[in-house]
Formats: structure tokens, sequence, C-alpha cells
């Protein structure tokens, strides 16, 4: 039976990589449409109107939204490769920290980034709070997911590769310094992964754009 | 009377979100015992139970504790079986799951600037929550509820959402929900307020407007004071 699986994202996207790591880890054939976010194509405005934003994964036709939500369509869809524990608490507990990434770690790392002054140093206490955190839970455990890849690894993924870039562009030392020496093995292991490895966007790249991006926030900021 | 699985939720009588774990767990006809937590003062038993975040709603069960209401809410319809929240069609469980997001992130913001702001801010946010509230209402897809013809998990997200904006509404004098642009919306709330046991835990509505129109009270004197 032919599926048809396609999904939309563009080259740099954090959220949109989740998704691709998933169906390479699950083995899911599937049609990449590569989107220009500042020209969205009418394909995209049709399957996402409420937020117009990548991914969308388009399914036999069917559209699902949202990164976190996608991840679980993939996981009840395709049972092969299992990304969440089996156990409803261990699930739920993995679904604390995906949203703890989202709402509570991703901002404070942005904040840090792109902040002056006094916002900034909050926010710098702030993400060694949250890191701090992040590796508590992974004491005894390779990955999040235990002795494999999970789904809290693809939702931590981000930061295996963007930390560096961000301590590159913005000269801060966010986990470079060593506080986190679970979380800094856990980057090396999880980026150097076989699916993993093979999906990162180009890190020169990604250094011009993030560049791109605190300088634009930077000149904002800047007192007149 | 505690059952053998020993549930326990620890929540504050006005607070949205344990409302919702708590229609979750009634829906289930799940035993549990409730804490009533003081937030001013917040018990060792809450820090422990959730030193990340320090909020209600906490559920423990079994001595596990669990935080996030949206996050309990799965859990319980996971852990009991009776009446399920969420779809069995993947899909439709993503749409759910797609709209509960949507309230919470989109919709809630919007509204609390409409009760919260000043000026030409109130009048920015109000328009933003009335779009919010009427792209909400097409998830309805015409439905009576958004779990269909029973309340499902998007009935119990943003049910509460209808009843505070109508309350504060009152307070200062804005309509979001309204009749002439969203009339499906409206009668999913008259519906699903109704119902007996979204009805049965709602907090004593004199109470309720008390206590919302002391929080707008006190968010308009931090606005007008920056």
């Amino acid at each position: 039976m032919a599926e048809e699986v396609k999904l939309f994202r563009n080259w740099s996207s954090p959220f949109a990589l989740r998704i691709v790591w998933a169906l390479k880890l699950k083995g899911i054939e599937y049609e990449t449409i590569l989107e220009d976010l500042q020209n969205k194509s009418s394909l995209l405005l049709q399957y996402n109107p409420v937020h117009k934003k990548v991914p969308v994964l388009l399914h036999n036709g069917k559209p699902i939204l949202e990164s976190l939500v996608i991840l679980e369509y993939i996981e009840e869809t395709w049972k092969q490769h299992p990304l969440l524990p089996e156990d409803p608490f261990e699930k739920a507990t993995a679904r604390f920290w995906a949203r703890f990434n989202d709402e509570k770690l991703l901002p404070s790392i942005r904040d840090a980034s792109t902040k002056q002054g006094k916002e900034q140093e909050e926010a710098i206490v702030q993400v060694e709070e949250n890191l701090k955190y992040v590796e508590e839970k992974l004491k005894g455990n390779v990955f999040f997911g235990g002795e494999t890849i999970g789904y809290l690894d693809l939702a931590f993924g981000w930061l295996a590769n963007l930390v560096s870039v961000l301590e590159e562009v913005t000269g801060l030392s966010l986990t470079a310094s060593g506080k986190f020496p679970l979380l800094s093995a856990w980057m090396q292991n999880f980026s150097d992964a076989p699916v993993i490895k093979e999906c990162w966007p180009p890190r020169d790249k990604l250094i011009i754009k993030y560049q791109a991006m605190i300088e634009k926030y930077t000149a904002v900021a800047a007192p007149k | 009377m505690a059952g053998g699985d020993g549930v326990k939720l620890l929540g504050y009588w006005a607070s949205p979100f344990a409302l919702r774990v708590e229609w979750a767990l009634k829906l289930k006809g799940v035993e549990y015992e409730y804490l009533e937590q003081d937030l001013q003062n917040k018990s060792p038993l809450l820090l422990q139970y959730n030193p990340v975040h320090k909020k209600i709603p906490v559920l423990v069960h079994d001595g596990k504790p669990l935080a996030e209401s949206l996050v309990i809410i799965e859990y319980i319809d996971e852990t009991w079986k009776q009446f399920p929240l969420l779809p069995q069609d993947p899909h439709e469980k993503a749409k759910a799951r797609f709209w509960a997001k949507f309230a919470d992130e989109k919709c809630v913001p919007a509204i609390l600037g409409t009760f919260t702001k000043v000026g030409e801010e109130k009048r920015k946010a109000a328009n933003e929550a009335r779009e919010n509230l009427k792209t909400l209402e097409s998830g309805l897809e015409g439905k009576r509820f958004f779990g269909g013809e029973t309340i499902g998990f998007v009935d119990i997200a943003a049910a509460w959402l209808g009843c505070w904006t109508r309350i504060a509404g009152e307070i200062v004098d804005v309509k979001l929900i309204d009749e002439e642009t969203m009339p499906e919306l409206c009668a999913w709330l008259e519906n699903v307020l109704e119902a007996p046991i979204i009805k049965d835990c709602m907090p004593p509505q004199d109470k309720l407007l008390e206590h919302i129109k002391g929080g707008i009270h006190k968010m308009l004197m931090a606005a007008a004071s920056t």
C-alpha cells in the first residue's frame, strides 16, 4: 500500500529537524518540500493557515502541525523503533520535559543570546538553572530515552548543535564551561549518532544566520 | 475515600488549570483526594512534588507526581480507559492536541491582555483575542463539542476560557465571545458549561467573580505604575 508522506520544512528550523530525525529513525519514506520562509508557498499556507509555519507533515493528504504533536502522530502511526516509553507515567514525564524545553529552556537561551545588560545577566542565570535540570535528567543514562535515542532526545536535540553556534556568535559560555558534563557528553553522543549526524544543517550557514539575527536584536535594543 | 490507586490532586479553588484536571478525573469516575494549596505560602509538599515550576495542579498517583495540566490529562486518559477523552484515530488525536495548544498559547494571552491592558494596547489585544477565538471556533467543525457528541480533551482544555472570559467581560465591559460573529462557539460554551460534571465542579460564581475582579485590578494597577 503506497503511503504518501510529505514534510514541509526549511533548511534550518530545529523544530522541523525533529521530524526529519523521527522519520529517518523509523525508516519512513517521505518527500521533502523545502520552504523559503520569506516567501511561503501557497500549499504551506493552505495546510497551516493558523500559524503559517513549518514543520507540517502531510500524511495521505492530511496535515499534522506543531512539531511535538507531529512526533506523537508519527509514533502512533508507525510502530517500529518506538520513541516514547510504554509506561504512561514515563511517557507523561517525557512530555513534561519536552514542554520544559520548548517553554522554558529554549526561550531562556534565546533571551541570553539576544538581550543586553541586566536582562541578559538574568537570562543567563535562568539558563544555568534550566540546564541543571536537564543535567539531572541524564543521570545514569546515555540518552534521555535510555540506551537509545527517543522522543526527549529529539526534543532537546537542537541543543547539540545550536548551543555551540550561539556560543561562537555571542561569546557566551553556556555549556562550554564544562559545568554540565553529562549534558556535554550527551551532546557529543547525540550529534555523532548515525541518523542524526547526516541531517545537521551546514554550520557555516547557521553561524551567518544567527549572527544576523543577533545583530538585528542588538541594533533594536541599542540606546539612541 | 481514597481508592487503592492512591490518587491525589494538589490544586487551588480558583485555578482553571486545576479545574480541568478535576473535570478529567470526575468524567472518568476516578476517586481522588483533593488537597487545596495556599499559593501565597507554598507548602513543602508542593515544592517537593513540583520543584521545577512550583505550581499547581500536581497529580500524585501511587506516590509519583506529575505537573502541567494537559500532560496530566493525557496521563489520566491513558491510565483510566473509561470515558475516553482523546480520539482513537491518530489524525483526530493530533487535531485535538493542536487545538488545546492553540487555546492555551494563543487565546489565553490575548484574552488576558484585553482585561489587563489599557487604551490602544487593550484594543489591539481585544481584536487579537476575537480573531483567535474565531479561529478556535473553526476547530469545532460544526460539531456539538470538540470531542463530537460527547465532551473530550479540547472541551475540557478550553471550557474554562469561555467562562472566565464572560466573567471578566462583565467586569471591564468588553464582550469577546459574541453571538453574531461566533455563533458556534457561543452554542458550544452554553452546552459545555451546562453539562452535569462540568457544571458541578465550577467554583462558586460569586466567589470567582470577586477573585477575578481582584486579579484584574491588581494587574491594571501594575500596568499603570510602569
